[in-house]
């Protein structure tokens, strides 16, 4: 490791936006400002949160540069609040000096939405860590939005309660970030998305004013702000406080896995377990690449030689899980299943889950950068798409690993690939918009779970008109008038254009992902 | 899906990258960022600091090789405040082998520290540590200080901070276990293995190695402690000093490969770990590769081995004892041995109650709690409230850093409780028959 101090902050803002559909930042005039150099901010920040909670040096702020996804710009200023009021005060702050403010919670999503497009402040909210409220009678909790999702879950599981959002990165990723991308999971299927347990939020606005939105009961009068602000990405306010429904934990679950020789055979079974009226919790599948990952990372004992395996997991009574069990066992066993093993006690569940919830993470086993899409399909359209979604891979030459929630429709094809290798981020953006593109002509979504962020904003336009899109800016402009809250995400750029526009050679020699 | 297609996978690709293809790190390669280590990582949930992150180190040795950060006094701190507990690796769903990244980096860094920690930390890892006979004289220096009160006194002089590390260090013993022998197997043999004495483990924990060889022979088992043997070269290349590690580790291959041992038995985890991976440490020479291999295919944690043998005769049962288990970091993620030694506690009819984040670091860390006092405490304060929570008398650990941080931290925080090397309970149960 040779000392190289040249910095790249420059270049590193300016490719990366070429490397994605869409074009540069946010369609405003960038004006280049050297935030660092801004010694009144900083000292400032400093002042407000403690100089060790605010990061300027290359080696410390560059860590922060990237999140799950492959897209990276370099922030200038990383500050870490530990309350309501610091974050208020960075927000007048970067008002103040007119810098962009990114929230991060912790980094693990998929769509760039962390990524500071634009430079300016990332916005950590790791240290707000704490669980500040558990009322178990009335099956709350309040949290603030650094806690992780999978803490919650585990401090009120001795209630008998349980947090419903379960996306798979859930031992990592944090509240926050949750409430930010309308986060969904494996049982989303059963119990909905994060918007469907949050009751209450705090927030600071782009003023640094604080407001509450919502409540500790269901329906508050007046605007739906709680429902404006889950899925926001963001670029509306910083979430400071979240309060949360609880479920309780069902008194049976039956959890089984089964296994198939032939891809179309299992997609064909989430069709027909629709079909029948059944809703089981979860009903995720895995293909055999991701098989292949998972077993090369865990080893759990999942079958190498299967085309697909389906994760069926069913919950309620014992009576109610013994029969659907049952009923499925046949459904599977009727589109040619070769097994259909149910796991015996909670440590093969466990086992069944971690596989799947690592599928994501384990892609490393197979190559060093994955590109995940996140759209979404009709379930009648399920075999369609995925026999598309084959095809297109092979047209493209890439190597794709399915692991999804097919009950919802939500495909997650995780094109795998080695950004080193010239001309290979080409193809794999074209495979990824090409299956984006047929999900939308299927009726679909551009995103199940992941959010837009910085990678999709350009399809935006595929989805909405253009008088739907200025209905979405006008909210924006309210709530952010000076366009400051993570900037460069969400909408298509410039506005109104319709396809996305490329420029030519979009990974510069010599550049980094 | 065609096997052409599979084939783009995996392909060499430093085509583009000559820094990264220079720096050698394939094991970057893995580390698709989904950030699942951070929650397991110690350093990160007492910091919530990125940097201090599995993650954020592998980025900052990514960026790095790449030119994009500087490896100055900064990175190299984020860097050494790594425990190197590995909790990291058994949270990485890719299998991300960590610890591999950072030793690499920390080679190309060197010793951390100022200059002149620098420079006392190369003296004892080149000049003091592969040399057993200095290594006993310099234990049989400190005992004589321990004794005359110098230590006492001259801790008087320290900053605080190391003055209540100096604690740490317990009374050392008169004498030093010894290798160039072969002990004979109780009754009928079953077998021959050799012991690693070790650095450390002979001069402070004799007791614990002559227990072991005491239950090998029990089992059935000559054990030899082969002459020319040094210290395994974990401290050396956990800390920067990788050609001192290299040279150890050639000793060592020469050494117990001459015995024709069908195990290597170890008594502390980190070495353990360490001759585990003897065939990455030499894997780039021609001379060794083979025979490194060979060497770390025969090592064994003693848990490990005693588990996997059945016990002959086997240990009374004792009188039910409350204890927990801590896992030593280089046992449980680095040798992924957990299951044996929580096995070994019930057939001696223990009552383990688990304690929280079990498989934590205590903060010892080798000499971590040397290094890093502040990070340390901490660390230990968290586990000394998750060992008082479980009302155990006991709290065992099969290796000799835990031992004496916990028992320093029992001390210092006032939990009630005993602490022991794995092998010493075991020992106490057929001597208590």
């Amino acid at each position: 490791m040779e000392n190289n101090p040249h910095d790249l902050r420059a270049a590193e803002r300016a490719f990366l936006p070429l490397a994605l559909p869409g074009g540069t930042g946010s369609g405003r005039a960038v004006v280049e400002v050297d935030h660092v150099s801004n010694p009144a901010l900083l000292e400032d920040l400093r002042r407000l949160v403690g100089p060790r909670y605010v990061l300027t040096e290359p080696e410390d702020v560059v860590v922060y540069e990237q999140d799950g996804s492959f897209m990276r710009v370099m922030p200038q200023i990383v500050v870490l609040p530990a309350s309501t009021e610091e974050v208020a005060g960075v927000v007048r702050l970067a008002a103040v000096a007119e810098v962009p403010i990114v929230p991060r919670g912790a980094g693990t999503g998929l769509a760039g939405g962390a990524v500071p497009a634009e430079g300016g402040i990332v916005l950590s909210l790791a240290r707000m860590n704490r669980i500040l409220e558990v009322d178990a009678a009335n099956r709350i909790a309040v949290l603030e939005p650094g806690v992780v999702n999978l803490d919650v879950s585990r401090a009120v599981a001795p209630h008998g309660l349980f947090f419903a959002p379960d996306p798979s990165s859930q031992a990592a990723c944090s509240i926050g970030g949750n409430v930010a991308n309308n986060s969904g999971g494996p049982h989303t299927l059963a119990y909905g998305v994060t918007v469907n347990h949050v009751l209450g939020l705090e927030v600071v606005l782009a003023d640094g004013s604080v407001v509450r939105l919502g409540g500790r009961v269901p329906d508050a009068p007046g605007y739906d702000l709680v429902g404006l602000f889950v899925g926001s990405e963001g670029t509306l306010g910083i979430v400071t406080k979240a309060i949360v429904r609880l479920m309780a934990a069902r008194e049976a679950v039956g959890t089984m896995l089964a296994i198939f020789d032939d891809f179309d055979a299992a997609t064909q079974t989430v069709t027909d377990v629709t079909a029948a009226g059944i809703i089981p919790a979860a009903l995720e599948m895995m293909d055999d690449v991701t098989i292949r990952a998972v077993e090369r990372g865990l080893s759990l004992g999942f079958p190498l030689d299967a085309a697909a395996v389906l994760l069926i997991e069913v919950e309620g009574l014992r009576e109610h899980v013994a029969e659907a069990t049952r009923r499925l066992r046949d459904i599977c066993a009727r589109n040619g299943a070769r097994a259909v093993r149910v796991a015996a006690d909670e440590a093969e569940r466990a086992a069944l889950w971690k596989g799947r919830k690592s599928a994501f993470g384990a892609m490393g086993t197979l190559a060093p950068s994955y590109y995940v899409h996140d759209g979404v399909v009709p379930r009648s359209r399920l075999p369609e798409i995925m026999r598309r979604v084959r095809e297109i891979a092979g047209a493209h030459q890439v190597l794709i690993a399915n692991v999804f929630h097919a009950g919802d429709g939500n495909l997650h094809p995780n094109i795998l690939f080695d950004i080193r290798n010239e001309g290979e981020l080409d193809r794999v953006i074209a495979a990824g918009e090409a299956i984006l593109r047929a999900c939308v002509d299927a009726g679909g979504s551009l995103t199940g779970e992941h959010g837009i962020g910085l990678e999709k904003r350009a399809y935006m336009s595929w989805l909405f008109s253009p008088a739907d899109l200025a209905a979405m800016r006008a909210i924006k402009e309210v709530f952010d008038p000076g366009g400051r809250f993570n900037p460069a995400k969400l909408f298509p750029t410039p506005p109104g254009c319709g396809e996305a526009q490329r420029a030519p050679g979009r990974i510069p020699a010599g550049l980094w992902i | 899906m065609s096997t052409d297609v599979h084939d783009l996978i995996r392909k060499p690709s430093t085509a583009g990258d000559p820094q990264r293809a220079a720096l050698g790190i394939p094991e970057l390669d893995a580390c698709v960022h989904c950030g699942f280590c951070l929650q397991a990582c110690p350093t990160y949930r007492v910091t919530q600091l990125e940097p201090e992150s599995p993650r954020g180190r592998i980025h900052l040795v990514a960026a790095a090789s790449q030119g994009r950060v500087e490896t100055n006094a900064r990175f190299a701190s984020h860097l050494y405040l790594c425990l190197m507990c590995r909790a990291c690796e058994t949270a990485c769903p890719s299998g991300v082998q960590y610890g591999r990244i950072a030793e690499a980096a920390r080679e190309r860094l060197g010793p951390p520290g100022g200059p002149v920690a620098r420079g006392l930390l190369r003296l004892v890892l080149r000049r003091l540590l592969p040399f057993p006979r200095r290594v006993r004289a310099a234990a049989a220096l400190l005992r004589l200080a321990q004794r005359l009160g110098i230590i006492w006194l001259a801790s008087r002089l320290l900053p605080r901070r190391l003055r209540e590390m100096t604690a740490l260090l317990p009374p050392v013993p008169g004498r030093a276990f010894p290798s160039g022998r072969v002990y004979p197997a109780a009754g009928a043999p079953r077998g021959r293995v050799a012991l690693l004495s070790g650095c450390v483990m002979s001069v402070m924990f004799p007791d614990v190695q002559e227990a072991t060889v005491r239950l090998l022979q029990r089992n059935g088992y000559e054990v030899v402690t082969p002459a020319g043997q040094v210290c395994c070269g974990s401290l050396s290349a956990h800390n920067g000093e990788t050609a001192s590690a290299r040279a150890m580790a050639r000793r060592n291959i020469d050494a117990f490969l001459a015995a024709a041992p069908e195990a290597i038995i170890v008594t502390a985890a980190g070495c353990g770990a360490t001759m585990k991976e003897y065939g990455h440490l030499l894997k780039d020479d021609a001379a060794y590769a083979e025979r490194a291999a060979q060497v770390a295919a025969l090592s064994r944690d003693a848990t490990e081995f005693l588990a996997a043998i059945p016990a002959d005769p086997p240990p009374p049962t004792q009188a039910p004892l409350r204890l927990t288990y801590q896992d030593p970091c280089h046992l449980a993620h680095g040798q992924k041995v957990r299951a044996q030694p929580r096995a070994l506690l019930r057939a001696l009819g223990a009552d383990l109650v688990e304690m929280e984040g079990a498989d934590r670091c205590c903060g010892s860390a080798g000499i971590y709690n040397l290094t890093h006092p502040e990070m340390s405490q901490t660390l230990l304060a968290e586990k000394m409230e998750a060992i008082r929570r479980t009302g155990a008398e006991v709290v065992v650990a099969p290796n000799p850093g835990c031992v004496l941080q916990l028992r320093y931290g029992a001390a210092r925080h006032g939990v009630p409780v005993r602490v022991v090397h794995l092998i010493d309970l075991l020992d106490d149960a057929y001597a208590g028959a």
